[in-house]
C-alpha cells in the first residue's frame, strides 16, 4: 500500500492534480451559474413586485415550483428531460442518432433556476425596503422608468440585497456537489474515483470536504471585501 | 353642486382595467404556464401505462415513507444535538464557543452530499477498527449512515436557529425573571422559550422543508427513498414520466408543509395581532 503522501502528490503517481481539476470544474460551474441565476431571479422579482396581478401570479408559480423541488430532482429532470426531448425531436430526422446532453450545461441550467427562485425572494424583499418616494423622486426630475430603475433604485437594491445574495452564493457552491451525480468531473466525483482506485475512501472524501470548506472560507473573505467596498460607497454618498 | 353629480360621486362606475404593457406581458406569461401544464398533463395522459403504474406505485409510496422517516428521525435527533451546540455558541467559555463555532461552520460550509459520502464510504477505511469495537454493524448500513450524516448536518443549522431565537428575546426578560428569583432553567423554560419558539417556528419549518429536499441525496448511497425508487424505476423503464411523478409528489409534500407552518404561525400569534 502506498503512503498517503504519495497518493496526495501532484502528477501521475498521486491524485492531487485530478482533484484540483475537479475543484476547477466546481468553481467554474458556480461562477457560470451565478450571473444566470441572478439575472433570472431579478426579472422574476420584478414580476412579483409588479402591481399587475397576472405578472405576480406568473412569478409566484415559478418560485413555488423551483423552490419546492429537491435540487437533485431538478437536475435529473433537466438532464434526462432535455436528453429525452431532444432525442425524440432528432429521431424525426435521423432515427439512428444518439444524443448526449452536456452535463455542464445541464448543471448550469438546473442550479441556475434553483438559484434564481431563491434570489427572486431576496430581491423582492429588497424592493420592498425601498420607499416609494425614491421612484417618485426619480420621475419628478424627469427620468424615465428604465433610468429610475438603473440610476436610483438598483444601486440601493444591490446594497440591501447583498447579504442575502452572499448567502445564496455559499448555497450554490455547496449545491454544485450534486452535479457529480450526472457525471460531471467535479471535486466529489474525482475524489470518488480516487477513493475507488486506491481504496482510501476516508482520505479522499475527507480531502474533498476540506476543499469545499476552503472554498467557503475564501468566499466569506471575498464577500467581506465586497461588503466593505459597497459600505464605503454608502459612507461617501 | 347639483343632486345628480353627488349621486355620480357616490356610485362611481368601475373603470375597465386598461391593457397596459405589464398586463399583456403577465397574461402572456400565464398563458405560457398554462401551456406548460397542459402539455405536461397531455404527456402524462398519453404516456399512461397501467403496468408501469401498478409495478411502481407501491414502491413510490414506500419510498415516500422512507423519506419521511429519515427526515423525522434526523430532525428530532438533530434538535436534541442542537441544544449543546447552541449553548456552546452562547457560552462565556471561549473554548466551548470556539468548538461550537467550528461545528456549525464545518457542517454548514461543506455539501451534505460530501458529508454523507465521507461517513458512508469513509467508514470503509476504518472497517478493521470498527469491527474490533463492534461498531461495524452500524456503519455497514447506508440507512444508518444517512441518519448520522443528516442528524449532524441539521444539528448545526438548528443550533443557529435556536441561538437566533433565544437572542431575539430582550435582555429585560432575563432580568425580570431573575428579579422574581427564577433560576436559569426555570427562566428558560417558563419565560424565554415560549417567546423564542414563536420566532423560531418559521425557520424550523424552512429547515424541515430543506431536509425533505436534501434527503433526495441519500438515493446516491443506495437508500431506497422516494428519489431512490424513482431512479430505479427510470433505469428499468427508461420512461421519463417516472421523474415527473416524483416531482409532483415532492411538490405536494413541500407545499402542504409550507401551508401547515403558515397555519400554525397564524394560530400561535393570534394574541399579538390587533
Amino acid at each position: 500500500m502506498q503512503s498517503a503522501l504519495t497518493l496526495l502528490s501532484w502528477g501521475p503517481e498521486g491524485w492531487l492534480d485530478d482533484i484540483f481539476y475537479g475543484a476547477y470544474i466546481t468553481v467554474s460551474l458556480a461562477l457560470a451559474t451565478l450571473p444566470l441565476g441572478l439575472l433570472i431571479g431579478f426579472f422574476v422579482a420584478l414580476a412579483k413586485n409588479s402591481e399587475e396581478p397576472t405578472l405576480r401570479l406568473a412569478g409566484n408559480i415559478y418560485t413555488t415550483i423551483f423552490r419546492g423541488l429537491p435540487e437533485l430532482l431538478t437536475l435529473f429532470l433537466i438532464y434526462f428531460g432535455a436528453q429525452t426531448g431532444i432525442q425524440s425531436l432528432v429521431k424525426l430526422i435521423r432515427p439512428d442518432a444518439m444524443i448526449e446532453v452536456n452535463s455542464f450545461v445541464s448543471g448550469m441550467v438546473a442550479l441556475g433556476v434553483v438559484l434564481s427562485s431563491y434570489a427572486s425572494e431576496v430581491f423582492l424583499s429588497a424592493f420592498r425596503a425601498i420607499p416609494r418616494g425614491q421612484y417618485e423622486g426619480g420621475y419628478s426630475i424627469g427620468l424615465s422608468g428604465f433610468q429610475t430603475m438603473r440610476l436610483v433604485v438598483l444601486p440601493q437594491l444591490i446594497r440591501i440585497a447583498l447579504p442575502g445574495l452572499a448567502n445564496l452564493w455559499l448555497v450554490l457552491l455547496l449545491n454544485t456537489a450534486l452535479v457529480s451525480a450526472i457525471g460531471l468531473s467535479d471535486i466529489l466525483r474525482q475524489a470518488g474515483i480516487a477513493a475507488r482506485v486506491t481504496r482510501e475512501p476516508f482520505l479522499f472524501f475527507g480531502l474533498a470536504t476540506l476543499i469545499y470548506l476552503g472554498l467557503a472560507v475564501i468566499s466569506s473573505i471575498g464577500v467581506r471585501q465586497v461588503e466593505r467596498a459597497v459600505g464605503r460607497s454608502e459612507g461617501t454618498r | 353642486m347639483t343632486l345628480a353629480t353627488t349621486a355620480d360621486d357616490a356610485m362611481p362606475v368601475p373603470k375597465a382595467r386598461a391593457w397596459t404593457r405589464e398586463r399583456v406581458a403577465g397574461t402572456m406569461l400565464l398563458g405560457l404556464w398554462a401551456a406548460v401544464f397542459a402539455a405536461l398533463a397531455a404527456y402524462l395522459v398519453a404516456a399512461w401505462n397501467p403496468e408501469l403504474f401498478s409495478r411502481w406505485a407501491p414502491a413510490y409510496l414506500s419510498g415516500l415513507g422512507t423519506t419521511m422517516l429519515l427526515v423525522v428521525i434526523s430532525t428530532l435527533l438533530g434538535a436534541i444535538l442542537s441544544v449543546p451546540v447552541a449553548w456552546g455558541r452562547m457560552a462565556k467559555n471561549p473554548v466551548a464557543r470556539f468548538l461550537a463555532y467550528c461545528w456549525v461552520y464545518f457542517f454548514r460550509g461543506t455539501p451534505l452530499l460530501a458529508q454523507t459520502f465521507l461517513i458512508y464510504y469513509g467508514a470503509g477505511s476504518f472497517s478493521g477498527w470498527l469491527q474490533e469495537h463492534g461498531l461495524w454493524f452500524f456503519f455497514r448500513e447506508a440507512w444508518n449512515c444517512a441518519i448520522l450524516a443528516f442528524t449532524l448536518n441539521t444539528s448545526a443549522y438548528q443550533a443557529e436557529i435556536l441561538r437566533g431565537a433565544i437572542q431575539s428575546v430582550p435582555k429585560g426578560q432575563w432580568e425580570g425573571a431573575a428579579s422574581l428569583g427564577l433560576h436559569t432553567v426555570q427562566t428558560l423554560r417558563k419565560v424565554i422559550m415560549p417567546q423564542a419558539l414563536i420566532v423560531a417556528l418559521r425557520p424550523y419549518g424552512n429547515e424541515v422543508v430543506l431536509m425533505i429536499k436534501s434527503s433526495a441525496v441519500v438515493a446516491l448511497i443506495t437508500v431506497p427513498d422516494l428519489m431512490g425508487q424513482t431512479r430505479l424505476a427510470f433505469s428499468r423503464s427508461f420512461d421519463f414520466q417516472t421523474y415527473i411523478w416524483a416531482a409532483l409528489i415532492y411538490l405536494a409534500v413541500v407545499e402542504a408543509l409550507r401551508h401547515g407552518v403558515d397555519w400554525i404561525e397564524r394560530r400561535i400569534t393570534r394574541h399579538l395581532k390587533r
